[in-house]
């Protein structure tokens, strides 16, 4: 019997756990050991509500989601590379390129939010195209890897590797796809208040940190990188 | 007073279904009548449990029922009460889950003695093979699986040449010795359950599964699937037959081997094919 | 936290949540169908929950006449898988989760947490309408060729994507996964609001600690359903990919009906971890918000604060937590690592801790109160019966060991009927005939109430207690026919057609109970404000029903917990929470 076959589920647990214990944190600062019923009147000195705006909370919770699903990716990907069958996969060089891509689309929200900070809201509009370029050159980048995979011999069926690689640069895909859309939705919009632009530029460049950061997680998994950590892990579990 | 009528009715009732009804398990026919222990030890403390709550409860509603003038009190909490309450059901928890653990233990820990003895599990049938003189299984694959070798094992294995089939009959075990049930799928989940060894588990294609078991009694006992495998499921049963040491051998003399029937398959099919 | 006055005419700061103004509906199609108001969606979520759980409903009673009755009423195997399953994945998700955090979860917290709506209205509304596409997807594999799956709500690959399973190479499965997968993108809508609604949207002096039990419990259940439901996800869109792209991630090497398949190298192990990854926690996503709820019922009908709020608040968050690391108690014998038997036994059995605390509490509630033997509580007092029942039996089931025996027998359906299927409908009735009066402004019918408590309650206990013995005698569940084989100590027939026969009576009463729902809202007994003089904020709106942005010209100022009852030297027996009122003698 295969022994090692539910280890990859340390992956998730990780996340899990560690999302727990920041909520746990977080609620011990909120007077979870108060006695409610011996506190009655009106609060005078609330403290200070986290300064952010609703939009900010509702992206950081949706990240948390979606940063739960890949790691539920990644998971399943630990669990089926423990099975015997699995071969790797050789990524086209063209990948360093997307990934520079989406770094250059990361650069130009953040110099876009200074731009906002500054009150230069033609330059935030300026840096937000630019992200958008940059973007779209991403996404046409991995439909040119996925392209160069396929006429290579590694199709989708080829391998568990490639079956993986195609689920989940396409998912990532769709994400960023999804943040074009709403990045195009926020550059049709024209004489908003400045407060609002900020507020905007600000979620979008947290949202593309973060697929970045996603997919460079997936490039430590597809590169092989990930397998000594693991090797490491699996010998210090057992 | 109707509700607290009908709590105390279902406390008594129930209790009263547990003691006369006639729905119990089936006698064991192996060594895991520790299970059964704990499995009752299980139900005395549960069914403690669920009276004592219930029946407080009707106490309650029968003793704080609105009346004229009744007033509630305010209490907030009882810190004492409460980590009373969370140590004694810590105890309880625990005095289920040791001796559960041990046996556990035992369940997973497969002797050395014992014999493998392998199930074969298709869509919606069963098939059995028994390690010959050398004692060991050949190995086997899926892949191999065709008419003449239906249950995919290794030509080219010698462990396997000697290798009892029973593809489709009953199973036959002596009774007293340990045997390790080696579960092996080809297509879809099984899970091979005979209810009278307590023990179970799926059949994972792809994979070789195992629990071990030594058979207490003999007789026959139905072997039936346990887990959703397609239209099939409710219908896929077959046979386990405990016998006696002198029984199972004059069994196993009648039974070939997997080098007399794949040999004897491939002759016929040859002076079959022009 | 915050050091507390207990001068309520000092001078109050300015509000700590800015006071919004959500977007005002002007005509019917605005109020009715595209409604953002959180209220009408609860309404749309609820209604439309109801009506594909009274398909369920039907088909339980399909395979009854298939248990209870094999001679009479022999559907094929087929049908029966069809049943089973679309039975199973209906009541778990499209009924129990969206009516707990889409229908009670929209309406009660803005109002519990004094908010004007939900934090995303435009959100919240698409959430009801992915979440209604979702639902339509499952209705069409109904009625397309070869019918729905019937792979067990399980869905259990490599059998739920091949010939041998119904739907499993028609379309059944792919709408099945289809549909879930809209219902999770739906929900993740919905859950967004939900969260940040009770984060950033509770109005002046509503503290975490001063919130009901219900908004706790549904905002774990919430939390939760958004960490857990991407596993499920995760699953479904792999095995679409295998099914329609010939992927192999949960495909090993097969054999079909003595054909060769091309698939290989997967494990049918992974889908599991990751669906019980979901399916563990999604118990909990249907029972936390129950116990919320069900502490606020007992709370109000029996004149008395909960007993242990603190305990109570900690168990939620606790056994939210827990919930995360049990999940393979339901593959105890599914081929996995037999190790993993030891560290999943112990931690789910360590969950039944702060579950026990839980129903301790709710009898300590009752414990020198004043118990008003309303509707509301007869519902609640039902609940508590079965969730100890059910909760229990879940302690054979995860002691590793006396699992083997029991897994995959009748006694599984019977445990988990009784946990999270009886015991959290008793929550929803209790809860529809204590908020309807909010909703509507009339009471539920009494006499109608009445007859449906004692016919659910007596009934599904016949229904389920008898089958744990089904169970026991050995019956693996998902037979439709068991026959008399000679393993059986006596034969279960008799059992199988009682069994049926209140299922069939329990099933006509919860059709009487949607007639009283239609007929009180006309001709229902006039509620007036505040009938149950609960404390708790929704019911202290300025309209009755709640308006449009809930809370008229200014929101609601808090000075205390939801559980002031009964508290000594007060004129009423329950202090609202948006009342200011002080004993003349300062507490220490």
């Amino acid at each position: 019997m295969d022994t090692a076959k539910g280890a990859g589920m340390t992956v998730i647990l990780v996340f899990i756990l560690s999302i727990i214990a920041l909520s746990f944190w977080w609620l011990l600062r909120q007077g979870v050991m108060s006695k409610p019923w011996l506190e009655t009147g009106a609060i005078a000195d609330v403290a200070p509500k986290a300064p952010f705006p609703v939009e900010r909370v509702g992206l950081g919770i949706f990240l948390v989601v979606v940063g739960s699903l890949f790691a539920l990716f990644g998971s399943a990907f630990v669990m089926r590379m423990d099975l015997e069958t699995w071969s790797s996969l050789t990524l086209p060089g063209a990948v360093w390129l997307n990934t520079s891509l989406l770094l250059l689309a990361s650069v130009f929200f953040h110099l876009g939010k200074r731009s906002a900070l500054r009150g230069d809201l033609s330059g935030a509009r300026r840096d937000m195209t630019g992200a958008g370029l940059a973007t779209l050159g991403f996404l046409i980048g991995q439909l040119l890897v996925w392209r160069m995979l396929q006429t290579g011999g590694d199709g989708l069926t080829s391998g568990p590797a490639a079956s993986f690689f195609y689920l989940l640069s396409g998912l990532h895909g769709l994400h960023i796809l999804g943040g074009i859309v709403a990045l195009g939705a926020v550059l049709a919009q024209n004489g908003i208040d400045p407060r609002r632009i900020r507020l905007r530029v600000g979620l979008c460049a947290a949202y593309w940190d973060f697929l970045l950061i996603v997919w460079l997680g997936l490039l430590i998994l597809f590169m092989g990188w990930a397998n000594r950590l693991i090797d490491i892990c699996r010998t210090i579990l057992t | 007073m109707v509700v607290v009528v009908a709590l105390v009715v279902v406390v008594v009732g129930s209790v009263v279904f547990h003691m006369v009804s006639p729905w119990w398990w089936t006698p064991i026919a192996s060594n895991w009548a520790y299970i059964d222990t704990t499995l009752v030890i299980t139900f005395w403390i549960t069914g403690v449990v669920f009276a004592a709550v219930v029946l407080f409860m009707a106490y309650c509603v029968w003793k704080f029922r609105h009346q004229p003038g009744r007033v509630a009190t305010f209490d907030p909490e009882n810190r004492r009460l409460e980590i009373w309450l969370t140590a004694v059901t810590a105890l309880g928890v625990a005095a289920m889950l040791a001796p559960g653990l041990v046996v556990w233990k035992q369940f997973v820990t497969v002797p050395d003695e014992a014999t493998d003895v392998e199930v074969f599990a298709q869509q919606w049938s069963w098939g059995f093979r028994l390690p010959g003189e050398d004692g060991r299984l050949g190995t086997s694959d899926a892949r191999l699986v065709s008419a003449d070798n239906p249950l995919g094992i290794n030509p080219h294995d010698r462990f396997g040449q000697d290798d009892v089939i029973v593809a489709s009959g009953d199973l036959h075990l002596p009774v007293g010795k340990p045997v390790k049930m080696v579960l092996r799928s080809i297509d879809v989940l099984h899970n091979f359950y005979v209810p009278e060894f307590r023990a179970k588990m799926d059949m994972v294609p792809g994979m070789v599964t195992y629990f071990w078991f030594t058979p207490t009694r003999t007789g026959e006992f139905e072997i039936l699937c346990a887990e959703l495998c397609g239209v099939g499921h409710g219908y896929m049963r077959g046979y386990v037959l405990i016998d006696e040491e002198t029984d199972y051998q004059a069994w196993l003399q009648e039974q070939s081997t997997f080098a007399e029937q794949y040999a004897g398959r491939g002759v016929r099919a040859a002076s079959v094919s022009p | 936290m915050a050091n507390i006055t207990h001068r309520p005419d000092e001078h109050i700061p300015p509000a700590e949540v800015p006071d919004v103004h959500p977007p005002h509906p002007h005509t019917w199609i605005g109020r009715w169908v595209f409604s953002q108001d959180a209220k009408y969606i609860a309404i749309q979520y609820s209604g439309t929950a109801i009506a594909i759980g009274l398909v369920a409903l039907v088909l339980s009673w399909l395979m009854r006449l298939q248990l209870g009755f094999p001679e009479v009423f022999s559907f094929s195997s087929e049908a029966y898988y069809q049943f089973i399953t679309m039975h199973g994945m209906i009541m778990v998700i499209y009924l129990l989760t969206a009516i707990f955090l889409g229908g009670f979860g929209n309406y009660l917290i803005p109002l519990m947490v004094g908010a004007r709506d939900m934090v995303f209205p435009f959100v919240n509304m698409l959430s009801f309408w992915v979440y209604l596409l979702a639902v339509l997807v499952l209705v069409a594999s109904f009625f397309v060729p070869g019918g729905p799956t019937g792979a067990g709500w399980t869905l259990y690959p490599p059998q739920a994507i091949l010939s041998g399973t119904p739907g499993g190479q028609d379309a059944g499965i792919i709408l099945m996964l289809l549909s879930l997968i809209l219902f999770i993108i739906g929900f993740t809508m919905g859950g967004l609001n939900y969260v940040v609604t009770v984060l950033q949207a509770r109005t002046r002096g509503m503290t975490l600690m001063r919130m009901p039990l219900t908004v706790w419990g549904i905002f774990t259940a919430t939390v939760m359903a958004l960490l857990a439901f991407p596993a499920l996800f995760v699953a479904c869109v792999m095995m679409l990919f295998d099914r329609l792209l010939g992927t192999s991630f949960f495909m090993p090497t097969l054999v079909e009906m003595g054909e060769q398949l091309s698939y290989g190298g997967g494990s049918p192990i992974v889908f599991q971890h990751l669906f019980w990854f979901f399916g563990h926690p999604e118990v909990y996503i249907v029972a936390l918000p129950a116990f919320g709820i069900v502490s606020d019922l007992i709370s109000v009908h029996a004149r008395k604060n909960v007993f242990g709020y603190r305990m109570m608040v900690w168990a939620i968050v606790i056994i939210g937590a827990l919930s995360f690391i049990v999940w393979a108690h339901h593959m105890y014998v599914s081929g996995m690592h037999p190790y993993f038997g030891f560290f999943f036994a112990t931690t789910t059995l360590i969950i039944a801790v702060p579950t026990a605390i839980k129903v301790y509490n709710w009898l300590l509630t009752l414990w020198r109160g004043d118990i008003h033997l309303t509707l509301p509580m007869l519902f609640a007092l039902g609940f508590v019966v079965t969730f100890v029942n059910g909760g229990l039996t879940g302690l054979f089931l995860g002691n590793v060991v006396v699992d083997v025996p029991l897994s995959d027998t009748m006694f599984v359906v019977a445990h988990f009927h009784m946990v999270m299927g009886v015991a959290p409908l008793m929550v929803i009735f209790g809860a529809i005939y204590h908020w309807y009066p909010l909703i509507t402004g009339r009471m539920l019918n009494e006499a109608m109430g009445q007859i449906h408590f004692w016919v659910t309650f007596v009934g599904t206990y016949a229904i389920f207690f008898p089958m744990h013995y089904v169970g026991l005698v050995g019956v693996p569940r998902r037979y439709p026919e068991i026959g008399d084989p000679a393993f059986m100590t006596f034969a279960v027939d008799g059992l199988n057609a009682f069994i049926s026969i209140a299922a069939f009576i329990v099933g006509a009463a919860q059709v009487l109970f949607l007639f009283n729902i239609a007929w009180s809202a006309r001709h229902g007994r006039d509620a007036g404000r505040n009938p149950w003089r609960a404390a708790s904020l929704e019911w202290q709106t300025p309209q009755v029903p709640p308006r449009h942005g809930n809370w008229g010209d200014d929101l609601p100022v808090v000075y205390r917990w939801a559980y002031d009852y009964s508290v000594p030297d007060a004129p009423e027996d329950f202090i609202a929470q948006d009342d200011p009122w002080t004993p003349q003698k300062v507490p220490a």
